[in-house]
């Protein structure tokens, strides 16, 4: 496609707030998306070294267990949670949708022009997975900090 | 005898233009090609109820500051010139009424993710060339005007301009392509505008061009950098609704959707 020779917003574009303000409730999930993507990913890495500890005998691998076993390794823990069921609540949204699904129906538009894929639909959606999650982490840590 | 239809005169003196009200406006300015200062310009112009973001910029031109760089033609959201930055939010400086924003000071910038030309008037070149690169027009081996039997023409029903009427009110204002999150980062990305034509072509049962469109889109910087951020839907003036045209394009590329 054409390359372009001047101007582009850059990561203010992504992450400045004030995006979210001017273009809704979907920006702030298409963000957390990203967010929770890369944040995901760098935890499956992280996990995946962690675990090989195994390979190290019984000592190393209690003494990596115990990294999670603070207040900050419980509220980190807490942070996977939540990522994890907004990444996946959110995603399977994202699939419908992307699949053509849920976004309304082609039609004759006419003024005040409302988008009919930024409907309540989606809106409650994303609302639910944002409850999930939250309601995810504090079951989490409810369980960690008991 | 008695009047049926008022003098042009009555009908004058119930005009009241008094305005009692007026807006800030914060105007951005720069002009890249002279030197890379970028700044903002206050006036205050006065204002009535139905007084568009256009009407203020021009009254500014004409009284305050006629160096002040504007791109506008039709002033009634059809030729899709005055795109904008208003209040942060891209729209249409002719479609926008102060009254509408519900500030008693308006900051105009140029759009974001295009090349500044001066002031408010930005380059839409790279919208212009990926709306072309998507063949936006009906694609036929065979053509309207017929040798033997003269002009002809290509019909269709009703229920099939249904499927892409809405894609086909696109003015290239290019409001959509400066709200995504995509086009902030990626150099190549071919944008909401573009994708939303090609599908306006793609659902057009008369056209016959529709894989060499498709192998045009399906390409790394093609349709699959849409994240459905829906930020294109929001800000279009048209009810274009590129994001939902995307949507069904994607279901159709992937062979869930006819
Ligand atoms: C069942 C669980 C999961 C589902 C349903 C899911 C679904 C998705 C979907 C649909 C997308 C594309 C979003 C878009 O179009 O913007 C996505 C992006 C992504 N996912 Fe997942 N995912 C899951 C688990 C994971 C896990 C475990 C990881 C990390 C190891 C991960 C890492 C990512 C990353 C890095 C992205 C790119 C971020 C982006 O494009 O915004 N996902 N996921
Ligand atoms: S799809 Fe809407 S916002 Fe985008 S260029 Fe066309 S009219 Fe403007
Ligand atoms: S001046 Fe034509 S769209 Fe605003």
């Amino acid at each position: 496609m054409e390359r372009e020779t001047g101007a582009r917003e850059g990561l203010k574009g992504w992450l400045h707030p004030g995006k979210i303000g001017k273009f809704g409730i979907e920006r702030l999930a298409w963000l957390l998306m990203r967010l929770t993507g890369l944040g995901l990913l760098a935890y499956f890495i992280g996990h995946i070294y962690e675990t090989s500890h195994i390979l190290d005998g019984k000592a190393v691998w209690d003494k990596s267990l115990e990294m999670t076993q603070t207040t900050e390794g419980h509220l980190f823990l807490a942070l996977v949670i939540g990522m994890c069921v907004f990444h996946t609540g959110n995603g399977i949204r994202l699939m419908i949708a992307q699949m053509g699904y849920g976004i309304g129906k082609a039609e004759r538009p006419d003024y005040p022009y409302k988008p009919q894929s930024i409907n309540m639909k989606g809106k409650a959606c994303i609302y639910a997975t944002l409850g999930m999650a939250a309601l995810a982490m504090w079951y989490g840590m409810a369980v960690m900090f008991a | 005898m008695a009047t049926i239809h008022p003098k042009l005169s009555d009908e004058l003196s119930q005009t009241v233009v008094s305005s009692t009200k007026s807006v800030k406006i914060k105007i951005k300015r720069s002009n890249p090609n002279v030197n890379s200062e970028q700044k903002f310009d206050d006036f205050v112009v006065p204002i009535e109820k139905w007084t568009t973001v256009l009407d203020v910029l021009l009254d500014v031109k004409s009284h305050l500051d006629h160096s002040v760089g504007v791109r506008y033609s039709c002033r009634q959201a059809s030729c899709g010139s005055c795109g904008m930055k208003i209040n942060g939010k891209p729209g249409l400086a002719c479609f926008t009424k102060i009254s509408e924003l519900d500030s008693d000071t308006v900051t105009v910038e140029p759009m974001d993710n295009y090349p500044v030309v001066r002031d408010l008037a930005v380059n839409m070149d790279r919208m212009i060339n990926n709306h072309k690169k998507v063949m936006p027009y009906v694609i036929r081996e065979d053509s309207e005007i017929d040798a033997e039997s003269g002009i002809r023409e290509f019909l269709q029903s009703p229920e099939n301009v249904d499927k892409y009427i809405q894609f086909s009110s696109c003015i290239k204002c290019g409001l959509c392509n400066s709200a995504c999150p995509t086009m902030a980062m990626d150099k190549s990305f071919v944008g909401p505008q573009a994708l939303a034509q090609a599908y306006r072509y793609i659902a057009d049962d008369r056209d016959k061009g529709k894989n060499k469109r498709l192998k045009i889109i399906d390409e790394s910087h093609g349709i699959w950098r849409c994240h459905f951020a829906g930020s294109c839907s929001q800000v279009c003036p048209k009810g274009v609704d590129p994001a939902m045209g995307i949507q069904l394009l994607r279901g159709y590329l992937l062979g869930i959707r006819d």
